[in-house]
């Protein structure tokens, strides 16, 4: 069997009297996308910490590819990538140069580590901004900047911690064809996130980590099952309608419906709720433009996931 | 890949900031200048009579005075390294755990050299005389350079150890405050008070100095060449074994 390429058990890490980390456990396969998901504060950044050599745990067992990251470190980090919170670049100095030191760092020569930053800022779009002082970018240029950085040793396991926290939509959606380019490509990919969406679109399997440990663990269909069958919704034709409609599905499913802008949703306990609604709606006159079952979004299984584990 | 080559690109890169950030090498400029100015000029005549006669005995001094506050940039710019995450991008790579520290202390020396090389040329423009050879005064500046290098690698590991910028700041002016100014650098330790001559011998920068003293414009070179040595020396490998140990430590 194919050793996995991030294989964790048994993890716990402590700052002072904080345990950040209790005994969490994950493997991802290699050349897969895995979404680490959790609140602020969940232990993500830590446990990325570990598995790239910068912190060590107190106990527990953490290994790339099968190298140890305590006893191995080094050679782990020959095999990974690692682009943080922070865009971990120099601000003085142009792009070009940025990628041309970490080539020279990583034992290229001279011509190779010119080449390789070449082919990197092509590929990410930056060519043209090349010569430039990365501290004139914008934030989506310097994450680019940053995630190619973590590339130019070709790495085979890549952290990106929150990569596109702070970005804007564009800009979000560009990191994201770059992600979804290098998993295509066989990278091994551990991600962690704040943003559902995110996960629900590059990541092949979750694991979903609060106060240190893992709560939950699957694809994000899985996830989005598991929390709990489907979801009505209805887009009334007028806003003066929200009220009525919520107190209706409210009636119907005996849950509370919550409204948002000009849509009002409510879990299904039982699929025949959906035809009882369309019923209802049509005898008190009530116009709508949408109706139906869907799959509780990502942040809807989340938040019931981690709400649950609070009760 | 040796961790020669490693700190050597550190090295470059350090020192490319300075084109982006030409004002370090104008502070470097302009800073001896004005303190030439100043001690010679203000306080020369107070102190010695007249300034042509002091500004022979304070330059080599002043010169190490100036590498000496000039170390406290490796604090600095290490400190920002660890705050911006870059640090976290060169700890996450397969190189020498020491190169990033010895190529910004590389680069750092290098910069320093530009200030004492200026520092040493503005003196002789206000009328400072060399009374010894060339190789004296080449070996002179090799001193106080490899004095700027000590010192960078104990403000290393004030850089690395302490998390503010501030902090660093604080503690690198409080280090080098009574290193540069209670020391033979301004008047000869005789002058002082019983206390504070005990103080003004074993300063290193006194013995660098009185050093630097006699290989410029004559004097025992021998007994405090030897005491400087012997104080480079303790505080390179103390100094380097801890930083090095912070570097790793460090979350």
């Amino acid at each position: 069997m194919d050793q996995p390429a991030i294989d964790v058990a048994g993890l716990t890490k402590s700052f002072g009297r904080t345990r950040v980390l209790d005994g969490i456990g994950f493997t991802a396969a290699e050349g897969t996308v895995l979404g680490l998901l959790g609140p602020n504060g969940a232990g993500k950044t830590t446990a990325v910490r570990i598995l790239c050599t910068l912190l060590r745990p107190d106990s527990g067992r953490a290994a790339i590819l099968g190298h140890d990251v305590v006893r191995e470190p080094q050679r782990v980090r020959s095999l990974i990538g690692l682009t943080g919170q922070y865009a971990a670049v120099d601000d003085m100095l142009s792009a070009q140069e940025n990628l041309y030191m970490i080539g020279r760092l990583l034992g290229l020569r001279r011509r190779a580590a010119r080449r390789r930053a070449g082919e990197l800022l092509a590929e990410f779009g930056l060519s043209a901004d090349a010569g430039r002082t990365v501290r004139t970018y914008s934030g989506g240029m310097r994450r680019r900047l940053d995630l190619a950085a973590s590339l130019v040793g070709e790495p085979r396991v890549l952290f990106l911690d929150e990569p596109t926290t702070g970005l804007d939509v564009a800009s979000r959606g560009q990191l994201w064809d770059l992600i979804s380019g290098l998993a295509a490509g066989g990278v091994t990919v551990l991600l962690t996130t704040q943003y559902l969406e995110e996960a629900d679109r590059l990541a092949g399997r979750v694991v979903v980590i609060d106060h240190g440990q893992v709560i939950a663990e699957g694809s994000p269909a899985e996830l989005k099952e598991r929390s709990g069958g489907q979801v009505i919704e209805v887009r009334p034709a007028r806003a003066e309608d929200l009220p009525a409609v919520t107190r209706l599905l409210t009636t119907i499913t005996g849950t509370p419906a919550t409204a948002d802008r000009d849509t009002v949703a409510v879990p299904a306990t039982d699929p025949g709720q959906l035809g009882a609604a369309v019923g209802l709606l049509g005898r008190e006159h009530i116009p709508v433009s949408q109706i139906g079952l869907r799959l509780p979004s990502l942040d809807e299984a989340f938040l019931r996931i981690t709400g649950e584990r609070a009760r | 890949m040796s961790a020669v080559t490693q700190t050597a690109v550190i090295a470059r890169r350090n020192l490319l900031h300075v084109r982006s950030d030409p004002q370090q090498l104008v502070g470097m400029t302009i800073q001896p200048l004005m303190f030439l100015l100043l001690f010679v000029y203000v306080f020369g005549g107070a102190i010695a009579g007249s300034s042509r006669v002091y500004i022979q005995y304070v330059l080599p001094g002043l010169v190490v005075q100036g590498v000496t506050f000039w170390a406290m940039q490796t604090a600095i710019g290490l400190n920002t390294d660890f705050q911006h995450g870059l640090v976290d991008r060169f700890r996450s790579l397969p190189i020498a755990r020491s190169s990033v520290v010895a190529g910004r202390i590389a680069a750092d020396v290098l910069r320093t050299g530009w200030g004492a090389v200026i520092s040493v040329a503005a003196g002789m423009a206000f009328g400072f005389r060399l009374h010894t050879s060339v190789a004296g005064v080449v070996g002179a500046l090799g001193l106080i350079l490899a004095w700027g290098f000590a010192l960078s690698w104990l403000m290393a590991f004030l850089g690395v150890s302490l998390r503010s910028a501030e902090t660093v700041q604080t503690a690198g002016f409080l280090l080098v405050m009574p290193l540069g100014f209670a020391s033979s650098v301004f008047a000869r330790a005789s002058t002082m008070p019983g206390w504070l001559q005990a103080f003004v011998k074993v300063n290193p920068v006194t013995v660098v100095a009185d050093a630097a003293r006699g290989l410029m414009i004559g004097g025992p070179v021998a007994a405090p060449l030897l005491k400087s040595a012997a104080w480079l020396t303790a505080i390179t490998a103390v100094s380097w074994a801890l930083t090095v140990h912070r570097y790793r430590a460090r979350a």
